[in-house]
């Protein structure tokens, strides 16, 4: 089975894990700054960073809770700016083999975040949790950590190294997207349709003023439902590759062949 | 009104909604859209989120547009998630030495 540990498949998840760890650590150091000016200590900080994995959702509720917001606004503030995690977490569902102990579904439930789904749906073949948790072992760290440092740093950090790395976490997403795009006609197309509704949607008076995650749910939601139904995936095309060959598939993705 | 409390309430509905699909959802999906539909979603969605907002992290719209551009040529031709990385920060870093 492809759902054991092996020291190489946990050390992979560990190197792609490293640029994440890195693009965390600048993003949370700002997000510290929003968490302190919502009077939340260091400790509190990485507490919640640690618990919850989520830029846009901890950022909406430290804005709230700065507001002196109820719990239960919070609470919803938090399912909105998240729900995208929801799609992501029934894609993730599908990855997993049926013989996979059900433990790891509630391990990998931790950190389903945009980075680490996007590096473990990337994986082919079913999913090996080992790899996902080599990631996440450095990864969730540093989140916890950047936003514990930018509530005692505030704005120590220059600016321009700020705006650096903050392009680190952008930079991944297109490592992950483009070679399917380059493979595929149709995702270089809807790669290309997002990209555009996304700039239109960020500019458009009405829809502009929804949340990032809302737009982000809609134009998901309506570009993935419109090419699933235009365009609909052959059943066999994925599990036509046997769970054997995955090894060398993945030895090989990385170079492209 | 308690930051420990705010804390809660935010971990137990982020948990939440990454657990429930992952526990309910045992099988395999059998039907086509919602299998296809799932297929285009990681893509779709981390599209979405990259542009435009890569030009609005940096300090200059200028070095974002450059590292997009230049992150999509270097995945094109086959570099890794680390390297693209690299290169659109390095990118980001030169460009605002000089342009403002």
């Amino acid at each position: 089975m492809n759902d054991k540990f092996s020291r190489k498949i946990f050390c992979d998840g560990m190197r792609d894990g490293f640029p994440i760890a890195l693009g965390y650590f600048a993003v949370s150091f700002s997000l510290g700054i929003a968490a302190r000016h919502a009077g939340f200590t260091p400790m509190q900080g990485f507490l919640a960073s640690l618990l919850n994995n989520a830029s846009a959702g901890e950022y909406a509720a430290f804005t709230l809770v700065a507001a002196q917001a109820t719990y239960l606004e919070v609470a919803i503030i938090t399912l909105i700016a998240n729900a995208r995690y929801l799609l992501m977490s029934c894609a993730l569902a599908q990855k997993f083999s049926p013989g996979t102990p059900f433990f790891h579904r509630l391990i990998i439930a931790y950190d389903v975040t945009d980075e680490l789904f996007g590096i473990t749906i990337a994986r082919p073949g079913i999913l090996n949790p080992y790899y996902t948790y080599g990631a996440i072992l450095l990864a969730a760290p540093a989140w916890a950590g950047g936003t514990a440092c930018g509530i005692i740093a505030g704005n120590a950090l220059p600016l321009r190294a700020v705006s650096a790395l903050s392009v680190a976490l952008y930079g991944m997403f297109l490592a992950i997207i483009i070679p399917p795009a380059r493979k595929s006609k149709i995702v270089a197309a809807l790669v290309a349709i997002s990209f555009a509704l996304s700039f239109v949607c960020n500019y458009l008076p009405g829809v502009s003023s929804l949340s990032e995650g809302t737009r982000t749910i809609l134009l998901t939601v309506i570009i993935s439902g419109a090419a699933a139904i235009l365009f609909p995936v052959k059943q066999d095309a994925e599990e036509a590759a046997p769970v054997k060959a995955n090894d060398s598939v993945q030895k090989g993705d990385n170079v492209n062949e | 009104m308690n930051n420990y409390i705010y804390i809660a309430v935010m971990a137990a509905v982020s948990y939440t909604i990454r657990v429930l699909p992952l526990t309910l959802i045992r099988k395999p999906i059998k039907n086509q859209f919602i299998q296809s539909f799932l297929y285009y979603v990681p893509y779709v969605t981390l599209a979405v989120m990259t542009f435009p907002a890569i030009i609005h992290a940096t300090q200059t719209p200028i070095s974002g547009l450059v590292a997009l551009i230049a992150g999509i040529i270097a995945a094109w031709l086959g570099a890794g998630l680390f390297p693209v990385s690299v290169i659109c920060c390095v990118l980001v870093f030169v460009i605002e030495l000089f342009v403002k």
